[in-house]
This record gives C-alpha cells, structure tokens and sequence, in this order.
C-alpha cells in the first residue's frame, strides 16, 4: 500500500493534480447478499465516475443479478463471492433484479443502484 | 372469408372482444388457401393454484374460459396452452398436486386437440420434471393444414435460455422447411427484448429469431406479459396472449411489474381465437360472468 501512495505522488507531482484524481477512482466495495425473495440491501447509492465494485453472494440457492442498463448479469451461487465492477457513466435510478426463477416471490426480487450525478 | 364470416359470429354471439387482424401471412401462397383455413385457441398463463387479492376467483377462472370455449358455435380444431399452467410451489407433491387438478379441469374441454406447453412456474424449478410425467415434451413440433408448429421451450432452464442444444434441434427442423412455408412458433417468454428490466425476454431469444428469419411467413405466439401485444421483429410478428390469472401492467407503464388490482368484470382476462387463412386473425374471448 505505501509503494502504492508513493507511485501516486510521484505522479501527482508530475501531473499536477492526479493524486486527487487517482485517489477517487479507488472502487468502493458494496455487498449485496441476496435469499429468496430479497437483495440485501435492495438499494445501493453511488456518483457517476466512481468504480464500484459489487460483491455479491447468496443464503439459500442460485440466484441472478442483471441490471440491462448497464449489461451486466450474473450468476449468484451460494458459499461464493461473485464481484462484479462498474463505474457508472450516467445519473439515475437503475433497476436490478433476480433473473433465475426462484419460486414464488421470485417476480419481487428486485432492487435498485442510485447513482447521483 | 371464413374467418371473417367466424369473428362477426362470435361478436353477435357477444363473446368475442377486440379482433386483431393483420397481413401475418402476408406471403401465403394462394395455393395454401383452398380447404385449409381453420382456426385455433389459445390459453395461457392460467397460473391454476394461485390464491392472492390479485383475482379472488382463481378458483373458477379457468373453469370460465373451458366453459367459453366450449360454447363456440365453431370448436377450434384444437387448443394451445402457452405455459404457466400452475402457479409455482416449491413442494413437488404439491406441484404434481396442482397439475393433476389442471388436467381434470380442462378435459372438460370439447376439443381433445391439445397441446400443452411449460412457463417457469411449471418447469424452472425441477426442469420441467413434473410438467414433462403430466404433460409430455416440453418442445416438439406438428402439422396442422400445411402450417409447421413449432413449440418452443424457454422455461426449463431456470435462466430463461432456450440453450444450446434446443437451438440446434430448431435449426435441424427448420433446414427441411422452404423459404415460403408457414411457420406458427408457440413460446411462453418473449424471444425477443420486450422489456429486458422486467426480465420480459429470453436471454439467447436472439438466435431463434436469426434462425426463423430466412422464412417469409412466421408467427410467433406467446403469453408470460398477462396482456396482449403486438411486435413486429423485421417480418415476424409476435402477438401476447392475456392470462387466466390477472392482468400484468403495459411493458414501463408502472415502476414494478406487480398486478394490476382486480377488476371483478375481469376485462383483462381471457383467451384468443386464431384463425390462419389468407391472413392471421386474433380474435380476444373475454372471461365471461359465470
């Protein structure tokens, strides 16, 4: 980690400025758990430009993650971690949901990332 | 037109609601016409065993649409299910429970012509295990007067995929169709994306499409929406059937896809008439009071 700040203060001196820049782009880990019928939490908050990195794991059985705004879709399977990266480009509310049919409930599992400008 | 002489029947008769007619045959070879029109029904998605405020007379719905149908003046020549024939448990007994109870209710039906096919309540959570014992194939094919049906399974696989071996079968039946047969498919979901963040789709919908595409004359019918539609992918037109459950909102009109609240004249419920002539006619038979 020290090599790291250094190499990033290195360059910052040299490109007047970039430490700040470098420092904003570390991605933010957000765990979302997800069981029948819920993602937990089932709404996430982030800002355009910030990579986010979603970590993604299951109580009970295999569930999905797809969120088409930004094509991204995975499989959630239990006593694993799935990560999945984004650094969203555009401000709004953007829907994700279960995509492997779960039972009855399944229709509900749904939530959202907030992504503020 | 036979099929225009059986749609002002139905409407003097007071049972048939809008009629949608469109060119969906519109490459139809004259030589298909003589003695071949005929006519089908289509139900779908009637969800037998659901129990919810979303429609407190599940319990007879379906009951309703066998008796409408079995008052057609004209009986179809037979009847296509498109999924969704029971509402999900995850208890198989229950499951099996469920099918066995659906069976029984629609062999009350006049015509014995039918056709059943899976939606993810019967099949994606035993891969259609217990839809398969009651019901048979969960994808085949049959003739019917010239016109090629094709049944399509995107329920099975959990994912909503039709998969890799399913698209290789297609492609196999439809190496040994000409450019201007008539195709009918028959799936449950959406092979195209209707509304990809409701999950209104299928996810590798695309390649059955690039497949069907070469054929002039295809029609593709489905259910999973609970309301009608109508799309157009280049030549192919894709036409949702309502459900025998409870009306799903119009594809973004609301945030979520949560049902509709119940209307007791149950206007969004229902089944179609499909007559194949010269063209393709839907006719919508409204869920009738008692």
């Amino acid at each position: 980690m020290k090599r790291r700040v250094m190499l990033a203060l290195l360059i910052g001196s040299a490109t007047g400025g970039a430490v700040r820049l470098w420092a904003a782009e570390q991605p933010v880990e957000i765990k979302i758990s997800a069981k029948k019928f819920e993602y937990h939490p089932n709404k996430v908050t982030t800002k355009v430009g910030q990579p986010i990195v979603l970590v993604l794991t299951s109580q009970d059985r295999i569930h999905g993650f797809k969120m088409p705004d930004f094509g991204l879709r995975t499989d959630i399977v239990p006593g694993q971690e799935t990560r999945v990266s984004l650094t969203p480009d555009k401000a709004g509310s953007f829907t994700f949901f279960c995509d492997v049919f779960c039972g009855d409930g399944h229709e509900d599992m749904d939530g959202t990332l907030v992504v503020e400008a | 037109m036979q099929h225009v002489d059986r749609r002002d029947f139905l409407k003097l008769a007071g049972v048939a609601g809008v009629t949608f007619t469109a060119g969906l045959f519109a490459g139809r070879p004259a030589s298909a016409q003589a003695g071949t029109d005929f006519h089908f029904v289509q139900f779908s998605d009637t969800h037998w065993g659901y129990s919810g405020a979303a429609n407190p007379d599940a319990e007879h719905t379906l009951e309703k649409a066998v008796a409408t149908v079995n008052g057609l003046a004209s009986q179809p020549d037979f009847i296509v299910f498109t999924g969704d024939l029971t509402h999900t448990t995850e208890d198989g007994k229950e499951r099996r429970a469920r099918m066995k109870r659906f069976r029984e209710i629609v062999s009350e039906l006049r015509v014995k012509d039918v056709r059943f096919m899976p939606g993810e309540h019967d099949a994606s959570l035993d891969k259609g295990e217990a839809f398969k014992e009651f019901f048979g194939a969960t994808h085949y094919t049959f003739d019917h007067k010239g016109v090629h049906f094709i049944a399509l399974d995107n329920v099975s696989d959990s994912a909503a995929k039709l998969g890799d071996e399913q698209l290789a079968w297609l492609a196999a039946d439809l190496k040994q169709r000409k450019p201007d047969d008539q195709i009918i498919v028959l799936t449950h979901r959406p092979l195209f994306d209707l509304k990809p963040d409701w999950d209104w789709t299928t996810a590798d919908g695309a390649k059955a499409i690039e497949l069907l595409m070469p054929y002039k004359n295809v029609v593709v019918l489905y259910g999973h929406i609970h309301q009608e539609n109508h799309h157009m992918t280049g030549h192919i037109a894709h036409h949702a059937a309502k459900s025998l459950i409870f009306p799903l909102p119009a594809p973004g009109s609301q945030p979520k896809r949560a049902p509709l609240p119940y209307d007791a004249a149950m206007p969004g419920l229902g089944t179609r008439d499909v007559t194949v002539a010269q063209k393709v006619s839907l006719v919508e038979l409204p869920v009738t009071k008692s």
